[in-house]
């Protein structure tokens, strides 16, 4: 089904060989998942492999001590029940701290407690068994007593005195603090024309991948190996924990990812639960699976975005914005997330705020508190639907109190194309954006002539819809500056083996990793166009930490800029391999030689001279025939880090058409449009489905996704009929546009795309609803827009 | 252990099983069909959809036990015989499956419309996926998968 | 989760199921369609107990129309409501709401016997039943009874049906009437923040006999007296359709969930009989 050939994605001999990147090549891993024929990590079985369930915690604070596990134990098919002190002999705590994050304290975490239970759902005993049902009946029937403890709940509260300290041994509830100040913030206020000022709330939300988190550990005493098979973003990483953890060497580790169904950062972190499973198998010598059900994931996959922000900005006369002033509070959970920590949204808030525009004196708090929830960490574009809700909430405020179009209170103060380098106040440095040329595209694409008298005319028989705007900016291709500097072992660089085999086809295997969003796809089309070969040669291996070269995996738009480029000099540099071999062969001076479709030719005729299953067959089987002196290895490996930019910012806006039913407090989406500037697109298809599944995620959580919580700290939400995700029938059409401005870091000059959507959508929709709600002097600022909030807004209940 | 005899992809099978599985469960632990996934086991997610006598179902909620006598399809029989590979095709060609833990079930749904009389808008081609959850692509692809298909289908004599 | 260890019994006609009951007391439970019985058994919540399958009884399969009423066997699916000939033409409102339960895979397994018994108070189907003035036919091995649905409901998930009972089929008078249903929810086949089915007719544009049905706002769908005796006898205009909306307060005491306080309810409640009312009067209109 659907074989990729040249002929197929519409390229012709002429075209090549430098001619796959830029093209929409289908994934050559889609037919496999149209079939039912992938492998997800629960699709693998092993010979004496035993399952794993959970009792977790049923209180968000409390102590325990006296656990019996005899009831249990007697269950039929159970075989071993572990408490925190059974496998705290084996396994170190972690702590969740960057040093480069200064003054950031977090407690250690052990993978099942000793005797303090901080959030609901937090995995307290382990029940193995010969299957997960029978697992679970043994965790029905353990007997633990907790003494429930007052819970630290509100983020609001968690500094005041006489609250509920977490984490008694740390002092206070404060696990990190950082402003972010330049220029004179006061002298600006003061001076400006209008003030505008709002309070935001960004909804506590979580990933809900389809796949829940998998894992089976096996560990096999006869060589002191253990082999992890993981639904993860980043195999390697995985690989340091587990065996730091363990005390284990690391490359006695082997962490391996099959298909993985999903990840937007909820499987780049180290989990307690899948810790206690790499545990529990060192101690049995059997395999042991792990999948997290529905309602497990609900309170133990990471949640992200728990914040409230209050924000001002001051413009002058022109609209020229003065300064933002900003104040994010967040609450992060018990414990922050190893490696990771949970600072680092907070922290992106500081980063990012104000980003796209051209201003001077900026003052931005960041407060990241502890509380018994579920903890909080990464999630698909950590802290950017942040902080381009709160800028472009302003921007629409200060819009309206000056009288000023949106769209040109924008155009006034977006940095401008030709201002690159460019270094924003918080200290971000862009090294080329496209923020004009992104809204003018943008411009030609939303009818926006139509849609005002199309608004206009609306009104007129009480129906009210709005359109929004919103600019941003994203962070991607990270260098160690993210992690790296405060000590994490975690990697800013990726590499890339590529080989040709004696057939004439190309392996590559790549550091990165393959999470549904077509990594493997452009590695091949780049390794393809590296080389030389029809995509359809080219074999990608990912997701191995034993066969693949080291790389930090799938996390901050990094798969095609980072792994893409190693990908690409790898490929040069077995191309050039290849010739010297070939020159040999044909007594050509090699850089008279090219390779197209699989062929060396003659570079100035185009005329084909052998291919690449002849060359092949002499260098594999008649390496005699060949000069002595000859290197023939036709194998080669780069590595590739960035080094002039901390990141490679892109950017790019969004619009979104919505109507707002006034009577009943619902949002209808009319349509949405994204203009965004990932650098060159390697492949535009899968640039724009990024896109488009971004922006849902993004719709997720300005509509409907929330963990909603009562007092207490229980979390009301653990279903899918509680927990609402954005489905197909409430979906708008998505029109993706591009502006292309190229890193120069990197021969590539791909910068990321996954996150853009999800970072601006959350904005351009709430500036939609209130654009909406104008004429009815209401607006929202609170996310998720539920029908309660607005019909609060509008006064209609109390 | 209840006895029961069904045809899985056209094939007869006889086993015994606990009253207690679930048709997923039954398919990839007894059967070894892989293909279709367990998303949430409450009946909300739609990854386990497959169809039963003909019609599509929830497979995290059909007891393996009650289905003494019933015809189940799965994603893999329904590749096998080559009912929908059009649509598979499009899925490809449009990239409407990403991580694809959600597209067996999608497949299944979709095929189902397919099967129905007449020419769906692309609202109703929404509407009736809307039991299926994606996380990745934001339903849009999926939507022109199916209309191409439709359209496809319609345009042949 | 799993589902925990449980029996199964099949049951081939009301004989067997008679004596699969008596051997399994208390512990027996009936399972159908299974749509959401089997949804809550995955929470873990209720005791292991022993299921005793019904869907290969004859007994209670099949529609039809007999005795001046369309009767509607207990295992009737929901995706049958859409589209059957006899449905449509004479209980136009069971095809409406069948649409707006869930998703077509859970309708084709999901019995109308299944969601009446469950009783989930923000459920299409039993206030549509309500709203239809049907009877509930239940059947035991004492014999028959027949139930007015207005009667069924009887608390939170709480039904008229007696231990060892199950209903049969529903019986709904062949009398025509205006009926409509209409929802407001979150998504597309999610169960409603708040629903209106409502039926009533039209003599000499005065409104008969009004049966209006809010679900999602109570304990049980609730059949609004006031609302009715606000309507009862008048025309069909603003002025009527605002006394309804007040007589509402009287009616309605919704609880607080996760979408809204009490009063949100009262307001959608509001909201859907304008909504349904203005319906029927486009329609008036439109017939004239």
């Amino acid at each position: 089904m659907n074989e990729i050939t040249p002929a197929s994605i519409g390229l012709s001999r002429e075209d090549l060989p430098n001619s796959y990147i830029g093209r929409s090549v289908p994934r050559p891993n889609v037919p496999k998942l149209v079939q039912g024929r992938a492998t997800y990590t629960d699709d693998v079985t092993l010979p004496r492999m035993l399952h794993a369930a959970f009792l977790r915690s049923p209180h968000a604070h409390a102590k325990f001590s006296a656990i019996d596990t005899a009831r249990a134990k007697a269950v039929p098919g159970v075989f071993r029940v572990f408490t925190g002190h059974d496998l705290a002999k084996i396994c170190d705590p972690w702590v969740a701290t960057l040093d480069h994050l200064k003054g950031m304290k977090s407690a250690p975490q052990y993978p099942l407690p000793l005797n303090h239970a901080t959030w609901q759902g937090e995995p307290i005993v382990a029940v193995v068994a010969e299957s997960r049902a029978a697992a679970e009946d043994g965790v029905a029937a353990l007997d633990i007593e907790f003494e429930a403890l007052a819970a630290q709940t509100d983020m609001e509260t968690a500094l005041a005195a006489g609250t509920v300290v977490i984490h008694p041994e740390l002092g206070d509830n404060l696990v990190f603090t950082r402003t972010a100040e330049s220029g004179d913030v006061a002298a600006a206020f003061a001076a400006a024309h209008k003030v505008v000022e709002a309070r935001f709330v960004t909804g506590r939300h979580t990933g809900v991948t389809l796949e829940p988190r998998s894992i089976i550990a096996d560990y096999n005493p006869a060589d002191e190996t253990l082999t992890v098979y993981h639904s993860t973003q980043a195999p390697h990483m995985m690989q340091g924990v587990f065996a730091k953890q363990l005390r284990m060497k690391e490359g006695d580790v082997r962490v391996i990812c099959k298909d993985v169904g999903g990840s937007f950062g909820i499987k780049v972190h180290v989990y307690p639960d899948e810790v206690a499973v790499a545990a529990m198998a060192r101690i049995m010598g059997r395999p042991v699976k792990f999948v997290a059900d529905r309602f497990e994931s609900f309170v133990s996959d990471i949640h992200a975005r728990d914040h409230r922000i209050k924000g001002r900005l001051a413009v002058d006369t022109e609209g020229r914005v003065l300064a933002f002033d900003i104040d994010d509070l967040t609450g992060i959970g018990p414990y922050s997330v190893y490696p990771r920590t949970s600072a680092i949204e907070g922290n992106q808030v500081v980063n990012l705020c104000g980003g796209p525009y051209d201003f001077k004196n900026y003052r931005c708090t960041t407060t990241v508190v502890l509380q018994n929830k579920t903890p909080t960490c990464q999630y698909r574009a950590v802290g950017h639907p942040i902080a381009t809700a709160v800028t472009e909430g302003l921007m629409d405020l200060a819009a309206e109190a000056l009288g000023m179009d949106p769209v040109e209170l924008r155009r006034r103060n977006l940095i401008r194309d030709d201002a690159y380098p460019y270094t924003s106040p918080p200290g971000m440095r862009f090294e080329g954006l496209s923020h004009h040329a992104s809204l003018n595209k943008l411009l030609e694409m939303v009818p926006l002539d139509r849609i005002r008298a199309d608004q206009a005319e609306a009104r007129q028989r009480g129906v009210y819809r709005g359109i929004g705007f919103a600019s941003f900016i994203e962070l991607t291709n990270p260098s160690p500056f993210m992690y790296g500097i405060g000590g994490a072992r975690i990697s800013a660089q990726d590499g890339c083996t590529v080989r040709m085999d004696p057939d004439g086809s190309i392996v590559a295997s790549s550091g990165v990793t393959e999470q549904g969003q077509g990594t493997e796809a452009i590695l091949a089309q780049i390794v393809a166009h590296g080389v030389g070969v029809p995509v359809n040669r080219v074999k990608i291996i990912t997701g191995d930490t034993q066969t693949t070269p080291y790389g930090g995996g799938t996390w901050a738009c990094r798969g095609a800029g980072i792994g893409g480029e190693a990908a690409l000099q790898s490929a040069i540099a077995l191309k050039q391999q290849i010739l010297e071999v070939a020159g040999a062969m044909l007594q050509a001076a090699p850089e008279t030689l090219d390779i197209a479709m699989g062929e060396i030719t003659d570079k100035a005729s185009g005329k084909p001279r052998m291919t690449l299953f002849e060359l092949g067959r002499i260098v594999y089987f008649r390496g005699d025939t060949l000069p002595k002196d000859l290197q023939r290895e036709l194998v080669q490996t780069r590595h590739f880090i960035t080094k002039e930019y901390p990141f490679a910012f892109t950017n790019g806006i969004q619009a979104s058409w919505v109507e707002v039913d006034p009577a009943t407090g619902m949002v209808k989406l009319l349509e949405h449009w994204c203009v965004e500037d990932c650098g060159r697109v390697v492949n535009p298809m899968l640039v724009d489905e990024q896109v488009r599944g971004g922006i849902v995620q993004g719709i997720g959580g300005a509509l409907y996704e929330h963990c909603v919580y009562d007092a207490e700290g229980n979390l009301l939400t653990t279903t899918l009929a509680d927990y609402l995700v954005p489905m197909s029938a409430e979906m708008p059409e998505i029109h993706v546009g591009h502006v292309e401005t190229p890193t120069r870091e990197s021969l590539l000059g791909a910068k990321g795309a996954g996150e853009a959507g999800t970072a601006g959508a959350p904005a351009a929709i709430m500036n939609a609803i209130n654009d909406a709600l104008k004429p009815l002097n209401a607006r929202v600022h609170e996310q998720p827009f539920t029908p309660e909030r607005i019909l609060r807004a509008l006064g209609t209940i109390a | 252990m209840i006895p029961i005899s069904l045809t899985v992809n056209g094939e007869k099978v006889v086993r015994h099983v606990e009253p207690r599985r679930h048709l997923i469960d039954f398919l990839r632990l007894d059967l070894g069909l892989t293909g279709s996934h367990a998303g949430c086991e409450h009946g909300v997610c739609g990854a386990c959809t497959l169809r039963v006598n003909g019609k599509i179902m929830r497979g995290c909620l059909i007891l393996a036990a009650s289905l003494d006598g019933a015809d189940v399809v799965t994603i893999e029989g329904i590749s096998e015989s080559g009912e929908v590979s059009d649509l598979q095709a499009a899925f490809v060609a449009r990239n409407a499956a990403q991580c694809g833990f959600c597209t067996p079930g999608m497949v299944m749904t979709a095929a189902e419309l397919l099967a129905e009389a007449g020419t769906p808008t692309r609202g109703e081609i929404r509407e009736y996926l809307s039991g299926n959850y994606c996380r990745c692509t934001g339903y849009q692809a999926i939507v022109d998968a199916v209309e191409d298909t439709l359209r496809s289908r319609s345009a042949k004599p | 989760m799993k589902w925990p260890a449980m029996g199964y019994a099949r049951a081939k006609s009301l004989a067997e199921l008679w004596s699969a009951l008596d051997a399994h007391g208390s512990a027996g439970q009936i399972i159908a369609g299974g749509q959401t019985l089997l949804a809550t058994l995955a929470f873990r919540l209720s005791e292991p107990s022993t299921l005793i399958d019904i869907t290969g009884i004859p007994e209670l399969r099949g529609i039809s129309v007999q005795g001046g009423a369309l009767r509607l066997g207990a295992l009737t699916l929901h995706a049958d409501l859409c589209c059957d000939p006899l449905v449509k033409a004479h209980a136009p409102l069971l095809a409406a709401a069948a649409p707006l339960i869930a998703h077509p895979a859970i309708r084709n397994r999901g019995t109308i016997g299944g969601s009446l018994a469950y009783a989930d108070p923000a459920a299409e189907l039993p206030a549509c039943v309500i709203a239809l003035d049907a009877t509930v036919i239940t059947v035991s091995a004492k014999g028959e009874r027949r139930v007015p649905a207005a009667a069924f409901f009887t608390d939170l998930l709480q039904t008229a049906l007696e231990p060892q009972e199950i209903i049969a089929a529903v019986e709904f008078p062949l009398t025509k009437r205006l009926g409509a249903i209409e929802e407001i929810a979150r998504r597309s086949g999610d169960y409603a923040m708040a629903g209106l089915a409502a039926t009533l007719h039209l003599e000499a544009g005065r409104v008969i006999k009004p049966r209006l049905v809010y679900f999602g706002v109570g304990k049980i769908p609730v059949l609004a007296a006031a609302a009715a005796k606000a309507l009862e006898g008048r025309s069909l205009d603003t002025a009527s359709i605002s006394a309804v909306q007040a007589a509402l307060a009287e009616d309605l005491d919704p609880p607080q969930d996760l979408h809204g306080p009490p009063e949100m309810k009262r307001h959608l409640a509001r909201v859907l009989t304008e909504r349904v009312l203005q319906g029927f009067l486009r329609e008036k209109v439109q017939a004239a």
